[in-house]
């Protein structure tokens, strides 16, 4: 019996779309916003889409380069082995360039259009990404994800400086907001979903240094976050709307945190703190970012 | 056994054709977007 296969067929669209990870892309894009809107300045409303848009497409570029890095270790999990590349739909040169291709066309429209101290912060945070990141730091140090946040924490800070032209004190503590919550929201993932980054070599805090030192960081991170996520209300810069609901959603994070980083899974544990830790780490940074956005508009 | 087949004609044209079009589209809303950058720019 002959099973017929086809050669390569030219790659559908809807994969390069799948290459930029749409999903991670809304993230970046809703704390750019904030970080425009939080800015004191104001920027022309085109001028602003434009600066998101080009967060978003250095993003979705950074990515293409990620997954162009990662194919050989995609095709080994199964959370990824689905991809374009992996799964053979598309081919390694395609994604290269396209990932290229995005990476260099948003940091030349963001000079061009918005400024080049911005430009030259996203530049920074695609190579961060895609280079420190992916290829230099996540196969060496079970770290990977505290210092991948970083890359996550970029957009309020490109944000802050579209609309405003320089870099003060402000975006620089809501890059360390985020740098610092991103450890408990990942880890916090890390220890309910078995992933099997083990098999293809890449070192997870769980994995590493096991559940209880993951634990302890977890409480860590999150104790560090508390105090930090006030700092602009105590800087001055912002109101009590923003103290107010960085202290209640920063407490409440510190509780569920302390009780994942103080307890030990039993065997067949359901992992329930975990999950609502991981679920209250979303709404958190949602909700602080909005927050913000709220302490702003009202003092304007 | 499996036997190397030529992918179908058909099926290479739709993949392209939907990738033209998207390409057009995203290419005509760049355009418009350059456009009021520069009214932006100028205003």
């Amino acid at each position: 019996m002959t099973q017929s296969v086809s050669l390569q067929l030219p790659t559908d669209w809807r994969d390069f779309l799948a290459l930029t990870k749409p999903r991670v892309m809304s993230l970046v894009v809703f704390t750019g916003i904030c970080g425009i809107i939080a800015a004191p300045e104001r920027i022309h409303p085109v001028l602003a889409f434009t600066a998101i848009l080009c967060i978003a497409i250095g993003a979705g570029g950074a990515a293409a380069l990620n997954q162009w890095w990662e194919a050989d270790l995609d095709a080994g999990m199964k959370r990824t082995a689905a991809r374009p590349l992996p799964s053979g739909r598309m081919n390694t040169i395609e994604a290269r360039d396209f990932g290229v291709a995005l990476s260099v066309g948003s940091v030349l429209l963001m000079g061009l259009a918005i400024g080049w101290l911005a430009a030259v912060i996203l530049a920074i945070s695609i190579v961060y990404y895609a280079v420190i990141y992916t290829i230099w730091l996540k196969p060496r140090t079970p770290q990977n994800i505290v210092i991948g946040g970083g890359a996550g924490a970029f957009p309020p800070l490109i944000g802050w400086v579209a609309a405003t032209g320089e870099i003060t004190l402000m975006p620089v503590l809501l890059f360390a907001i985020i740098f610092f919550w991103t450890p408990p929201h990942f880890w916090a993932l890390a220890l309910f979903v078995k992933s099997d980054y083990a098999k293809v070599g890449i070192p997870m805090m769980p994995v590493v240094a096991g559940e209880r030192a993951t634990r302890r960081q977890i409480l860590a991170y999150a104790a560090l976050l508390l105090p930090l996520s006030m700092a602009p209300w105590w800087v001055g810069g912002t109101g009590s709307v923003y103290g107010i609901s960085a202290l209640v959603l920063g407490l409440v994070f510190l509780a569920l945190s302390a009780r994942v980083g103080l307890r030990e899974a039993a065997d067949g544990d359901t992992m329930k703190p975990e999950k609502q830790l991981f679920a209250w780490s979303v709404i958190y940074l949602f909700a602080l970012f909005a927050a913000l956005v709220t302490d702003r508009l009202i003092l304007a | 056994m499996t036997d190397n087949l030529p992918p179908d004609p058909e099926e290479i044209s739709r993949i392209q054709r939907s990738r033209n079009n998207v390409l057009g589209v995203l290419l005509g809303a760049f355009v418009v977007l350059i456009f009021f950058i520069s009214l932006a720019k100028m205003g």
